[in-house]
């Protein structure tokens, strides 16, 4: 069953109902994300005043579960071996891919990083050439030279997604550049991690993206853990989002799991940028339901991560898929039976991707010096 | 091509390259640290601001790597960008964007777009400057796959080989040498290209090979005329492009000759002039009449006292005593 209703009253997070005190300690700056989260609704709700598009809604839900489903359907094959590429799964991350991306258009640019399935699939990138280059195949959107961590579309706006953290930083500055240089309007988002804070080009980006007021984004998806270390031991500040202010760059610090609230923000930022008064930055605040990488289902001490259970679960009380779905049936926008009608018509294409690519052929390695150089 | 007599320098051949292609493409833009300073560019940007703007012309932050992963992004958007690094050394920095980046793009996305970049790292070497201000990193590119090197020893391929690589869809790492700054050769007025990857024989001769590039090639050739005065004919050649290397040109002249000198300033270990050695080895064996001699830096950091500048840098004099030995024996 799709719809798992076990979150509060929609949007705010209960300090005595979901923090209990004796595992405060165990939680990543818990004060700070609770405040971050009601002040995030607090503004949304304000924000409610704004027309609700049902079309929007449904769209974000769509997008969002598309991925979701895509990425649990790579836990299998990772397990069977027949994915061997580093899958690093978005779980748990979809409303900041989904909310982002639905505030730009096929022409704007998004840059991703190492887990970056989500970006690419919100974004408008074809699942069934995204699954058969995890599969590493011919058909792939890199032609099997790239994997997982190497996807791109340039016709569909995703001019990189590579794994070297921050590496698509500069890379999304210049695209902004060069539209600023062409005057062309275009948007360009930038997606990273918190783990990409610890590397100097980000304020080096920073810097010049303000100092020639570019039209970017940079998206700061703070998931709490640079790999396997928790943020309060890889930085003093927990505030993200504050880095920007020097800068003098826009900045918000928002609830990464709502995508009411991502995707507001967003349009906000893009409304911003098109304008001419960019850049922006976003901390969007949440949190990976996997490991780090593969399919880690988080059970403590295994594989990639070492989490307390009790933060795990305080996290999957507050799964972006949930709530969103959550909000459309206790708005009355969908009915059970729709969105499990959404959720079967996924599962067939997603299957059908799968099988696309399980058929599809391995890259000759007769051509494995092809591409080297245009 | 035009045969006019119009004498121009290097460093306003470079100039010369840009404006020519600034003025017909706008998707070409320049950036770098400097690009206002003659003190940092010499006269190479000389004007481009006044004529092309501070859209398109761009000096910049100390920030080498965001400018570098810059140049490589606005590439990836459709842009021809040429990014300056005044001291080479600096660009160190960048290695993030030129090496995982830019080279291997192409091919790790299977073909589906390519880097359109000039990084352009200047070698400033000389003048008690030491280590950090003068290193030639040519061979060092020359191992990554996917990147192209260009080093070009004169005004006449400067200004042929630059417009070849910001035309060229691939990254090509450009690195030019002050030294060469004020020297002058005719250049034609017009538009044209010299194709990156075929070398040149800039002399014929019987008795060696010698292959030489970017500055050197002047020191070579003046110790080639010395040479010749004692009656050894060299064969030269002018690498032009460091990667890819034009095997065939050395190779054919090698079976010619039956020597090889290469005369390279990067340092010895790994560097471009075991790569031409080895190859020659591989390939034309057989012809060799004596080993291979390499005339390279010592393996050591650029020194700063003049006295230990002298002994570290490859002069003609050094050139014309390595080559006369081979025919000692």
């Amino acid at each position: 069953m799709i719809i798992q209703s076990n979150i509060g009253s929609f949007g705010y997070i209960k300090k005595d109902n979901t923090c209990k005190t004796d595992i405060i300690d165990a939680y990543q700056f818990v004060n700070i994300i609770e405040d971050v989260f009601l002040r995030s609704h607090i503004k949304f709700y304000e924000m409610m005043k704004i027309k609700r598009n049902k079309d929007l809604l449904l769209k974000l839900h769509k997008t969002m579960l598309r991925i979701r489903l895509a990425e649990e359907s790579l836990v299998e094959p990772i397990q069977q071996g027949i994915v061997k590429t580093p899958a690093h799964l978005y779980t748990g991350e979809e409303a900041i891919a989904a909310g982002v991306c639905a505030n730009l258009t096929k022409k704007d640019y998004i840059f991703g990083n190492h887990r970056s399935h989500g970006h690419y699939l919100a974004k408008g990138g074809s699942l069934k050439k995204m699954i058969a280059e995890i599969f590493c195949k011919e058909t792939g959107c890199s032609k099997g030279r790239g994997g997982s961590m190497h996807l791109i579309d340039p016709e569909n706006g995703v001019l990189g997604i590579v794994p070297i953290v921050a590496g698509t930083i500069s890379l999304a500055l210049g695209a902004s550049l060069a539209s600023k240089i062409r005057k062309d309007n275009r948007v360009t988002v930038s997606f990273f991690g918190d783990g990409a804070t610890g590397e100097g080009v980000l304020y080096e980006a920073m810097n010049f993206a303000a100092l020639r007021k570019l039209p970017i984004i940079f998206a700061c998806e703070n998931n709490l853990y640079s790999t396997h270390l928790p943020i309060k031991e890889i930085r003093v500040n927990p505030n993200i989002s504050e880095t920007a202010i020097p800068f003098g760059i826009k900045s918000y610090q928002i609830d990464g799991n709502d995508v009411l609230i991502t995707s507001n923000t967003a349009k906000e930022a893009v409304d911003y940028c098109r304008n001419g008064e960019g850049p922006v930055f976003i901390e969007f605040l949440t949190y990976r339901l996997r490991g780090h990488v593969g399919p880690d289902d988080n059970i403590q001490g295994t594989h990639t991560d070492i989490r307390p259970k009790e933060e795990i679960e305080f996290w999957q009380s507050k799964d972006p898929t949930h709530q969103i779905e959550k909000y459309l049936l206790e708005e009355k926008i969908s009915s059970i039976e729709e969105l499990e009608l959404v959720y079967n018509q996924l599962n067939s294409e997603i299957a059908e991707a799968i099988k696309f690519a399980k058929e599809s052929n391995f890259p000759n390695p007769k051509e494995v010096l092809k591409y080297v150089y245009k | 091509m035009s045969t006019n007599n119009r004498k121009l320098s290097y460093s306003l051949a470079i100039n010369e390259a840009l404006k020519q292609l600034m003025e017909i493409d706008d998707s070409v833009f320049v950036l770098g640290q400097g690009v206002k300073s003659p003190w940092y560019v010499g006269n190479t940007c000389k004007d481009l601001i006044k004529l092309y703007g501070e859209e398109r012309v761009i000096d910049t932050p100390i920030s080498e790597n965001a400018m570098t992963g810059a140049a490589v992004g606005a590439a990836l958007a459709g842009m021809k960008p040429v990014i300056m690094h005044p001291r080479g050394d600096f660009a160190l920095y960048a290695f993030d964007p030129i090496i995982n980046q830019a080279a291997n793009w192409h091919y790790m996305n299977g073909g589906s777009s390519s880097v359109p970049v000039v990084i352009w790292l200047v070698v400033n070497r000389g003048g008690e400057q030491g280590a950090q201000h003068s290193q030639a990193l040519h061979s060092l590119f020359a191992h990554i796959p996917g990147l192209k090197v260009i080093a070009p020893s004169n005004a006449y391929d400067v200004k042929g080989m630059l417009i070849s690589a910001i035309n060229d869809p691939n990254p090509v790492v450009f690195i030019d040498d002050r030294w060469l700054y004020n020297n002058e050769c005719n250049v034609p007025t017009e538009m044209y290209e010299i194709p990156i990857g075929m070398a040149l024989v800039k002399q014929e001769g019987k008795d060696v090979t010698v292959v030489s590039s970017s500055y050197l090639m002047l020191e070579t050739i003046k110790a080639a005329e010395e040479l010749e005065k004692i009656g050894i004919s060299s064969e030269l050649i002018d690498l032009r492009t460091i990667k890819p290397l034009d095997k065939d040109i050395i190779i054919n002249s090698v079976k010619k000759t039956g020597r090889l000198v290469i005369v390279d300033g990067s340092w010895k270990t790994n560097s471009i002039s075991s790569e031409i050695s080895a190859i020659v080895n591989e390939e034309a064996f057989g012809s060799l009449k004596s080993p291979v001699v390499r005339i390279n830096l010592p393996n050591c950091p650029a020194p700063a006292a003049r006295t230990l500048e002298a002994e570290y840098y490859i002069t003609k004099d050094k050139i014309f005593s390595e080559i006369k030995n081979i025919f000692k024996h």
